[in-house]
């Protein structure tokens, strides 16, 4: 399995990513820049292990900011390595540059999310997918025409005559979404890295391009990372499916395995979440709160706790999460009682630094104990308050110290692995990692 | 072929009011001006250097006659010839001038804009320097410059013409690439192996030169005045090498106050026409080409009439 | 699903907005667009409708015809009887003051409609005091804090920009400024397709929260079956500019009557999806749509009489309307009619 040295040895393994970290850097406003301030680094992947088999279809899944893109691109060497190494036919992709790369693109090719900006305006679908060629050395127009033709009837764009010279403003967005695939199968490609394929297309063309996409892989042998936020069509169409947040993969394993019994909080919110058809199906969900935080500045602890329904106490509180109690809390006063409690603490910016201590109050550390109180219970469940270690009297207001958090690295359980603290150390994995 | 046809009628086929009289008119007065430079050998009735004909001197200073149809100048030289030669002459120079600049600024802005870092801050740093000197100062320079080392020629005035417009080419340039290679078919390119030579020329080229055609025309009108006022200064062309409006002027500047209107008026006249001409169609183009500024034309909405007797929402 | 909470049985109250043969065209360079040809529906107080249908069906351009927003050159007729009068015959004023006041919108894309130089405070001051100008500062702030407050956005971030909020935050801003001055119906077009799964489902539970809360009917136009079975009382699926079933949620998806109904749902991918169906071909051309029914050539069970007659709008077996041959009146087929249409092949020339 991915993370177990063993994997890198076997023969079906196509691409080995070890420990891959991607890190942008921010750019940050122009003010910012001019005044010379640290503008911080994103890290949209953040240790990624993975390997891909052979012939199989590997799903990415998570919502946006949670790397699964970069991670695809970066198979490419499209984002570049930060950390880490992609091992394909014995060359390691992340440290490949120049002309050594560009060559490797002929045989892992990508496909993306919105046809219509994927095709150059000003060139004909014949240019297009004939490009391709023409950058690997085919220097004869006939000859390429010949196999764009080719290819053109093999993503089923036929007759062939009707598109080859047409722009991509005069197709549709399936038709533009067969032409992006023809130009990924034209190298003959081992990988197809699909970056969402269907997912800004009409609804009745997705099923078209799906079953061509397994086509495709059943004719000319094609191994799949398929990229996606929606876990319908992941489970229709994946064999394995790696469950992407933050940068970081939280669960992966078998399709089946992980439909059948979602482990990690975050899987089972995905699942909870896909709108159903069918009305009789419908079942009461509580979904996670707020969105998937500033990857420049992510959680302490598991980078999902702030979100997650079944957060425990050792999960890594902090201040943070603090100002998104208050401020929920304060949602449901009145405005009188909002314009009471909101004087007794004042600005909660000073909150934003994600500390393992906050300073909460600013009139008298009676009445901020009392408003904690009455926080504390609303809802006296919120694992948020099993974090906290003390909260002691400090000038105006008081100080509140949390534990220190687990962030949880993967490990096995069952016919998955997982990350997070509900699924803890077995007899096999590495033990838990002390917050970072 | 039909594909190029129909391009090129797309600013007519697609534009309503204004903007479409705009550029026909401004077509017009241009193709009038294209003719003249083209044909000028057969449509002038006398060289533009030509002081006689068949052995007789031309009067000097001789009123617009049968024989000279807008009168002679005190060169002896006569004047309708001379204003269609000086098309010519004009239209070369804004000819040679466009090409340079968009030789030189086209692929420096696509460059700069694509690579960007140091070498895109040190380009923009010169080009903007020039940009902000007064273009007509710059081109006076440049003229007087040139002029010593190359001779009064066609190609030294249009040297620099294009010395005060490619800052321009290149800021437009650079700027649409900057914005372009951030596009997803640029990552595609990319994606299959294309090194940078191929996306700069075969990806981002056809896409960042849409707005070099607006631009060319609006500076061509732009480069006649200059053009006129170097040769108004005495710094252009000189009036054996090529007729030239600009130096005409100047000449007649000397007979406006003796009441001889003529050799003043016809070449004033030509440069107020074809700069006119030409922004027409440049501000003529932008409106056409420029989505946010596009008047699509609309064919009006006729709704038929329903069927009176259907009350569930039947069509007719 | 809320049935309980929406009318039932025989007590059916007056309808808070009534469209009847709406028609809305617009202007192309190529001829009108018939993107809304015929539509009548209803909504009652605190229901919501969902409106479905591929893209470029005329979803929304009915939504933005109801609320008067349309392009330059479109034209519209039939009749929208709201509160008594038609919001289409009205007079340009008088429909400004009813919209915003008694009429809402929720668009697609939230961060284009928000001014990013502007408090979200200016922002509530601004459309409050252009529909209630006498109320005082201290009035308008807690309106606006009540909406935002249902909306689960916490009163600290009142004098907030726009950039400062995340995509989902956005969007419960734009739900609570819609919101903000109670109006009886609201058109929400495609409020969630730019969000991310997780929002998304807030966002529809926020949507389906609203009748409790806000007491107003809704009209949702989304490309998303799920939302609508979700969120939704009852539904009308949209197939080139005509509506052609509408119905109860629970009818029309377990027993759908018109074939595209059918084969939407059956395109759609689901967790219990076990295999890939697909509607051949694409939507019309609006600009010259297919005679009679607009689906025949589309239509896996077209017969004869489906390319020569406009198929009849009659009450659905099970409750609501439909508008197809098949389900009847068989005695207005002609003899012969139920033949099966020999159509032609779809090719991936046709498709979307």
């Amino acid at each position: 399995m991915p993370t177990k040295p063993e994997a890198a040895t076997r023969p079906e393994t196509i691409i080995d990513v070890r420990d891959l970290s991607v890190y942008f850097d921010l750019g940050g406003s122009t003010l910012a820049r001019l005044l010379g301030r640290d503008t911080g680094t994103v890290k949209a992947i953040d240790g990624v292990s993975v390997s891909l088999r052979r012939g199989e279809v590997l799903g990415l899944v998570g919502e946006s900011g949670s790397g699964k893109s970069t991670l695809g691109r970066a198979l490419l060497g499209l984002a570049p390595a930060t950390e880490g190494s992609i091992l394909f036919e014995g060359e390691d992709i992340a440290t490949m540059r120049g002309r050594h790369l560009r060559a490797v693109r002929a045989d892992i090719q990508m496909a993306f999310q919105d046809p219509n900006a994927a095709l150059n305006p000003s060139m004909t679908v014949l240019e297009a997918v004939g490009d391709a060629l023409r950058v690997h050395g085919v220097r004869s127009a006939a000859e390429r025409r010949r196999r764009v033709i080719d290819t053109l009837e093999r993503v089923g764009l036929s007759p062939v005559e009707l598109f080859l010279n047409k722009y991509p403003r005069d197709l549709s967005g399936g038709q533009k979404q067969r032409v992006v695939l023809a130009r990924a199968i034209i190298l003959d490609p081992d990988v197809l890295v699909a970056d969402e394929p269907i997912s800004m297309l009409d609804m009745s063309v997705r099923a078209k391009i799906l079953q061509l996409m397994l086509d495709l892989k059943q004719d000319l042998g094609l191994t799949y990372v398929y990229i996606t936020h929606d876990l319908a069509s992941a489970k229709f169409f994946c064999d394995r499916i790696a469950i992407m947040y933050l940068g970081r993969i939280v669960e992966i394993g078998p399709t089946e395995e992980i439909f059948a019994k979602p482990r990690h909080p975050y899987t089972q919110a995905l699942l909870a979440a896909i709108p159903d058809p069918d009305p009789s199906r419908k079942v009461s969900r509580d979904l996670p709160r707020g969105e998937i935080p500033d990857a420049s500045a992510p959680p302490l602890g598991c980078s999902f706790h702030p979100r997650c329904l079944k957060a425990t106490p050792v999960c890594g509180w902090e201040s943070r999460d603090l100002r998104t109690l208050v401020e929920g809390h304060w949602t449901r006063r009145s405005p009188e009682e909002y314009a009471h409690e909101q004087r007794i603490v004042g600005d909660l910016d000073h909150l934003d630094a994600g500390s393992k201590t906050a300073h909460f109050g600013r009139t008298t550390s009676a009445e901020a104990r009392d408003l904690l109180d009455r926080i504390r219970d609303e809802n006296v469940d919120e694992p948020l308050w099993g974090g906290v270690s003390s909260v002691t009297d400090d000038g105006n207001g008081v100080r509140i110290e949390f534990h220190d958090g687990v962030d949880p690295a993967l490990r096995r359980d069952g016919g998955v692995e997982v990350a997070c603290v509900l699924y803890p150390e077995g007899a096999e994995g590495p033990g838990p990692v002390v917050d970072r | 072929m039909r594909r190029v046809l129909k391009a090129l009628a797309r600013p007519f086929t697609e534009t309503a009011g204004l903007a479409r009289w705009m550029l026909v008119a401004g077509i017009l007065i241009t193709a009038m001006f294209v003719i003249m430079a083209v044909f000028a050998p057969w449509l002038a009735p006398y060289g533009f250097a030509q002081a006689s004909s068949g052995g007789v001197d031309f009067p000097k200073v001789g009123h617009p006659s049968g024989d000279h149809l807008f009168g002679t100048d005190r060169l002896f030289f006569d004047v309708l010839s001379r204003v269609i030669w000086g098309a010519r002459t004009a239209i070369q120079v804004v000819l040679f001038s466009i090409v340079i600049c968009v030789v030189v600024g086209v692929p420096l802005g696509l460059v700069s804009g694509y690579y960007g870092g140091w070498l895109d801050r040190i380009l923009v740093l010169i080009m903007d320097a020039i940009f902000a000197f007064p273009s007509f100062l710059l081109a006076i320079v440049f003229a007087f410059l040139l002029t010593n080392l190359v001779g009064g020629t066609v190609l030294a005035v249009s040297l620099s013409l294009s010395a005060i417009y490619i800052p321009q080419y290149f800021r437009v340039v650079r700027n649409t690439t900057v914005s372009a290679k951030e596009a997803t078919y640029v990552e595609a390119a990319r994606a299959i192996g294309a090194s940078d030579g191929v996306i700069m020329r075969r990806y981002l080229f056809g896409n960042v030169v849409q707005s070099v055609p607006v631009l060319g025309t609006l500076n061509a009108a732009d480069a006649i005045l200059t053009l006129a006022g170097l040769g108004f200064l005495g710094l252009g062309i000189q009036s054996t090498d090529a007729a030239e409006w600009g130096h005409d002027l100047n000449r007649a500047l000397a007979d406006a106050s003796s009441g001889v209107w003529w050799t003043g008026l016809y070449p004033g006249l030509a440069i107020v026409l074809l700069v006119t001409g030409l922004t027409l169609v440049g501000e003529g183009l932008n409106e056409t080409l420029n989505p946010t500024l596009r008047q699509r034309r609309l064919l009006p909405v006729v709704m038929p009439p329903r069927q009176p007797a259907t009350d569930d929402g039947q069509e007719s | 699903m809320t049935t309980s909470e929406a009318p039932a049985g025989v007590h059916v109250p007056e309808p808070v907005i009534s469209a009847r043969d709406v028609r809305v065209w617009y202007g192309t360079t190529r001829g009108a667009i018939q993107a809304v040809d015929g539509v009548s529906f209803e909504i009652a107080p605190g229901e919501t409708l969902g409106l479905v249908g591929e893209s470029g069906c005329g979803k929304s351009t009915l939504g933005r015809g109801l609320m008067g927003l349309l392009p330059a050159g479109a034209k519209r007729d039939g009749e929208v009887i709201f509160k008594g009068r038609d919001i289409l015959s009205m007079r340009r004023k008088d429909a400004y003051e009813l919209r915003g006041h008694d009429l809402g919108m929720i668009f697609q894309e939230p961060l284009t409609r928000l001014n990013p130089l502007m408090r979200i405070s200016q922002h509530f001051e601004e459309t409050i005091r252009q529909h209630e100008p006498d109320l005082s500062k201290d009035e308008v702030r807690d309106m606006a804090l009540e909406a935002m407050r249902l909306m689960g956005i916490p009163p600290t971030r009142y004098k907030s920009y726009p950039h400062e909020f995340s995509g989902g935050m956005r969007q419960r801003l734009m739900i609570a400024l819609a919101l903000v001055l109670r109006p009886a119906f609201v058109v929400a077009d495609e409020p969630t397709t730019a969000l991310d799964v997780l929002v998304e489902a807030q966002i529809v539970q926020i949507l389906n929260d609203l009748r409790r809360n806000f007491r107003a009917s809704l009209l949702l136009i989304t490309h998303n079956v799920g939302i609508v079975a979700e969120a939704c009382d009852r539904v009308a699926v949209m197939y080139a500019g005509r509506i052609v079933e509408q119905g109860r949620v629970a009818d029309v998806f377990r027993n759908p009557q018109h074939p595209y109904t059918r084969e939407l749902l059956r395109s759609t991918i689901s967790l219990s999806t076990t295999g890939l169906n697909f509607i051949p071909g694409a939507p019309p051309d609006l600009v010259d749509p297919p005679d009679a029914c607009r689906f025949h050539p589309r239509c896996p069970q077209a017969m004869e009489v489906c390319a020569s007659r406009n198929p009849v709008d009659i009450e659905r077996p099970g409750g609501g309307r439909v508008e197809c041959w098949l389900v009847g009146p068989k005695d207005q087929i002609p003899a012969g009619g139920e033949q099966p249409l020999k159509q032609e092949e779809l090719t991936v020339a046709d498709e979307a």
